[in-house]
């Protein structure tokens, strides 16, 4: 997915560009609303990531005007404010939602999906391997004509493995992935997930392979 | 209620008495008694006569049995004697000198009376609150019967001076009227004729021509007129004369037609009166007799009154009340008018 | 604070004693002038009729034969009759002796003159007479004499008549003062409807009403009005001052740790060591706390300072538990939590809508905080008049058996949730609020075996 990052901390900008390049997508920066003009003017993104305090304006007036001008690109304000008032208000002004900071980025990623979801997102969504094919939007999984949907976990586990497939994702990196830094769980609750996908893509040419002591890897049969 | 028989004597005597200690005459007097065993006295002056006057104050008895009224009869002028000079003591003062009455209202000497009968008053019948007339008399003309057989009876005054004219011998000595000299009314009476008219004098000429006998009241004339000692009576009060039973066929009584003097008879209360509880009472009395429509006639004697006067007959002339009358009796005033009457009348 | 304003009288009854004295005042001034005018007026025409008379007396003299002589003429006297018991006394005398009349009236105390006649008030037989005399000069045989003619009325007639002229100027008078008194009320009330409607318009204001007074005020007020919106304009500032300092410190704070946690993160990705990878998920822990308990102290501020103004306005409780919901889903799925929520009609509540949806919303956080993976949270909303009830439970760890009332303390946690970050304000928030709007707050263990339920009641509107 493209996004346009609209934040004046350059620092936390940073780390949000890393994160989201780390998922497998493309960002571009935007330290200001008149850059985040430029960028609009020349390029079409998949989703807008805006911060309200900006150095030459408030992000609400410029997602007002956005919107008043037809802009259709689905926008989640980043907001330190802690009025909920003007959070609320955020999305009375066009945005699709937003989230405060700080903010845990699979609560990002699930918001972005929910939005991407609603405004019907198109086919660059579908990833494909082997003969399944998987909807990282819709939360869904085909092969052989059948269509399963897939909970969250399982959504989020699969989505890891299709975006690096035939790679080798440890236990360790896979739970730090799939659960909150809340949750105190072992590696081996990734085995019940793992055990569930490996259900959902039975009877297809495409299996997740238990490399001892290392982890697992999506790979054809 | 009974008579007393010393009160009887009294009356059937006639005597002229001098009030006790007052030196003002008395001509008569009547007590009418009551059965009471402390009776309220109710002492009344009057010019009125006493058998003319005489149901009033039975009738006032009868609602009134505790009250023996004294009943004394004097000339107009005794009364202003008895009440403006010597302040005697009367709880009633009736007059037929409206004049010498309102004198007395005026100088203070009448207590002043209102009540729900004054209400009854039209304001012509009154002098504020002192002064309440309670009858109509007029001033007629009274001729004998049997003198005027073969004459037009005289309708105006003008009709009797050519009547007299033309006969005189037949009048000479045979006409009379009220010496103005000595009595109140008959003052009045010619003052007011001649306010109103040229023909008073005239006629006063021709009376004097004919060597005019001079009387101090209406009964006197009467009586002479009746037994046809003279022929014509002038300035005679109508009311006697028509109360006058014994006298109807020898007499006839005009009221002239070109202007007929009317007097009312007036009554005040002195403000020497010992009883004005009483004294008030009785002028009600009076009152409710002379203007209450309601009231039976028997009681009152007098002609019935007329409240508007000038509507039935234009020749009555009302003597109107107010400080008018006062005129006549300014000292001057009165000198100049009996010295012109005696110049008329007694033709010296 | 509450200062109780000290009085001192109201604006409109001093407006209306003060016309009411002001317009007794005047009337009985009134009163006095028309009453001596009057007076003036009826004593003056008696005394024209009087020397009316006596002009008609002296017109009346003559020299004849050798003699001065008066002929009163009828008129003079009964020109003054009237409707009172008034008496007429005269004299007249001839160069100064007594010729006629009442001779112990008494003499006028001014010289009176042909050309003016001399009038005189005094008593005579112990009543109040008007008097005027005049004279005139006759030749008698060559010689002057002096004719001095007074003529005198008593006074009934002019008491009446003051007394009717009193009375009815007392008359008037009332009428006048009765018709000053109703303008004086109408006045006054007209005058002071201008504060009373300024008061009214600000009153009907709403807590957070802070626009300036534009209403249109007499002259007189502008000043107060002026000073009103500069108060006004200070609150304003002052109140803007402090919800920028909370939003700018949220901010500031929050800010600093959204970037510490991004990179944790990413370093969290990039590092093999079991060592390393716990040491960061620390510090993601750490970093998650503070910026939890930051919200929930500015939150808790926020919510304090609402609750002291609370607004209150119409809210469909409904609607804004489904909002919130929605919002909480993608929160939910991460951890397969599944919301089960059904509307239901005529659930208005009068409130503050940014305090109830933070309450809701803290509840739900909560409930999805502790509820394990792959369960259902049941939000439930009850009519059973008068009040509105929210019930969520959840199948998670429910509340601790015993302590379970302190829970609603500030920074006070379960006993058993140790592990799971939380600032223990949540409760303390959701508390504060529903006693504001007069609700009430019960927690307790979900009666279907695990977990926690929350109920919160709100009287319906």
């Amino acid at each position: 997915m493209r996004f346009l990052l609209v934040e004046d901390n350059i620092q936390l900008a940073k780390a949000i560009c890393s994160h989201l390049l780390l998922d497998g997508h493309v960002v571009d920066h935007a330290d200001r609303l008149s850059t985040t003009k430029d960028y609009l003017a020349t390029t079409a993104y998949d989703m807008i990531l805006l911060d309200i305090m900006l150095p030459d304006g408030d992000g609400r007036e410029f997602l007002n005007r956005y919107r008043a001008s037809a802009g259709k690109t689905p926008v989640i304000v980043l907001t330190a404010r802690s009025e909920v008032s003007d959070r609320v208000g955020v999305l009375d002004l066009g945005a699709d939602d937003y989230i405060t900071k700080p903010f845990d980025f699979s609560e990002l990623e699930a918001r972005c999906r929910a939005v991407l979801r609603r405004h019907g997102g198109g086919a660059t969504n579908i990833k494909s391997f082997g003969e399944v094919e998987f909807d990282g939007l819709s939360g869904t999984i085909t092969h052989h004509g059948t269509t399963t949907n897939l909970r969250n976990k399982e959504l989020r586990l699969l989505e890891i493995f299709f975006n690096v497939p035939g790679q080798i994702c440890s236990k360790s990196k896979l739970v730090d992935r799939l659960f909150s830094y809340d949750e105190d769980v072992s590696e081996n609750a990734i085995e019940v997930y793992v055990a569930r996908l490996r259900k959902h893509l039975e009877g297809s040419n495409v299996q997740i392979i238990t490399v001892r002591g290392l982890g697992y890897r999506l790979s054809l049969v | 209620m009974r008579l007393n028989i010393l009160s009887i004597v009294l009356t059937l005597a006639g005597l002229s008495a001098a009030a006790p200690g007052l030196s003002f005459e008395i001509e008569r007097q009547k007590s009418f008694t009551s059965n009471s065993v402390e009776p309220e006295i109710l002492r009344i002056i009057s010019t009125a006569d006493i058998e003319l006057f005489a149901p009033l104050i039975t009738g006032f008895q009868a609602s009134n049995p505790k009250v023996t009224v004294n009943y004394h009869e004097v000339s107009s002028t005794e009364l202003m004697r008895a009440l403006q000079d010597e302040k005697a003591p009367y709880d009633i003062a009736v007059s037929s000198a409206m004049d010498l009455q309102t004198k007395l209202a005026n100088d203070g000497l009448a207590l002043a009376h209102s009540s729900v009968a004054t209400t009854l008053l039209p304001g012509w019948g009154k002098w504020h609150d002192y002064v309440f007339a309670f009858t109509q008399e007029p001033a007629t003309i009274v001729i004998s019967t049997k003198d005027f057989g073969d004459l037009p009876l005289p309708k105006t005054r003008q009709d009797l001076i050519s009547i007299l004219r033309d006969h005189p011998d037949r009048f000479r000595g045979r006409v009379g009227t009220y010496d103005v000299r000595s009595s109140g009314l008959g003052y009045l009476f010619a003052t007011q004729d001649a306010r109103t008219s040229e023909t008073f004098w005239r006629l006063a000429e021709v009376m004097g021509n004919l060597d005019i006998q001079l009387y101090c009241c209406s009964g006197a004339m009467i009586d002479d007129v009746s037994s046809g000692k003279i022929a014509v009576a002038y300035n005679v009060l109508g009311s006697y004369a028509m109360a006058r039973r014994d006298t109807q066929d020898t007499i006839r009584i005009i009221a002239p037609q070109d202007f007929t003097t009317v007097m009312m008879r007036t009554v005040i209360i002195p403000t020497t009166s010992q009883q004005p509880a009483i004294a008030s009472e009785f002028v009600d009395h009076l009152i409710q007799a002379a203007w209450d429509e309601n009231s039976s006639t028997s009681d009152y004697p007098f002609p019935t009154i007329n409240r508007n006067p000038a509507a039935s007959d234009t020749s009555l002339r009302p003597i109107r009340m107010g400080p008018g009358l006062l005129v006549y009796l300014d000292k001057l005033k009165k000198r100049r008018f009996i010295t012109e009457w005696e110049n008329a009348i007694l033709q010296p | 604070m509450n200062g109780v304003l000290k009085g001192t009288g109201s604006i409109r009854w001093r407006l209306i004693t003060q016309l009411l004295s002001g317009a007794a005042i005047l009337t009985i001034i009134l009163i006095l002038i028309v009453r001596s005018f009057s007076q003036q007026l009826a004593a003056q025409s008696q005394d024209n009729i009087l020397n009316a008379s006596l002009t008609a007396i002296l017109d009346a003299s003559s020299i004849q034969q050798g003699e001065l002589t008066v002929d009163i003429p009828y008129s003079a006297f009964s020109m003054l009759s009237n409707l009172s018991n008034d008496r007429v006394f005269y004299r007249i005398d001839q160069d100064g002796a007594f010729l006629t009349g009442y001779a112990d009236l008494p003499k006028p105390k001014l010289r009176a003159t042909t050309d003016t006649p001399a009038f005189m008030t005094s008593t005579y037989q112990d009543i109040e007479i008007r008097m005027v005399t005049a004279t005139r000069l006759l030749a008698l045989e060559g010689r002057p004499i002096e004719l001095q003619a007074s003529i005198a009325q008593s006074r009934n007639g002019q008491a009446k008549t003051l007394a009717e002229i009193s009375n009815m100027v007392m008359l008037f008078g009332s009428g006048f003062f009765v018709i000053s008194a109703v303008i004086a009320l109408l006045a006054a009330q007209s005058t002071v409807r201008p504060l009373k409607r300024l008061a009214a318009s600000v009153s009907r204001r709403g807590p957070h009403d802070l626009r300036p007074v534009t209403a249109s005020v007499p002259e007189e007020m502008t000043p107060l009005v002026q000073s009103l919106n500069q108060f006004i304009q200070r609150l304003d500032t002052s109140l803007t001052r402090s919800e920028d300092f909370i939003a700018e410190a949220a901010h500031r704070v929050r800010t600093p740790l959204a970037t510490v946690r991004a990179q944790a993160e990413i370093t969290l990705r990039r590092v093999d060591k079991d060592e390393n990878r716990a040491a960061l998920k620390e510090m993601i822990r750490a970093i998650d706390d503070s910026s939890r308990a930051a919200g929930q102290l500015l939150d808790h501020a926020m919510v304090t300072f609402r609750t002291d103004h609370l607004e209150r306005s119409k809210i469909d409780l409904g609607a804004l538990v489904g909002e919130t919901v929605d919002r909480l889903q993608a929160v939910a799925a991460l951890k397969d939590i599944v919301f089960t929520y059904a509307a239901i009609d005529r659930t208005q509540i009068f409130g503050d809508a940014i305090l109830i949806q933070n309450a809701v919303q803290n509840l739900l956080d909560n409930a999805i905080k502790y509820s394990p993976v792959e369960s259902d949270i049941s939000v439930e909303l009850t009519v059973e008049a008068p009040w509105i009830t929210l019930s969520i439970c959840d199948q998670g760890l429910g509340f601790p058996k015993t302590g379970a009332k302190r829970l609603t303390e500030r920074f006070a946690r379960g006993d058993n949730v140790a592990g799971i970050v939380g600032s223990g304000l949540g409760l303390t928030i959701v508390d504060e609020v529903i006693q504001a709007h007069s609700g009430n707050l019960i927690i307790s263990n979900n009666p279907n075996g695990v977990g926690a339920c929350v109920s919160i009641s709100f009287p319906s509107s």
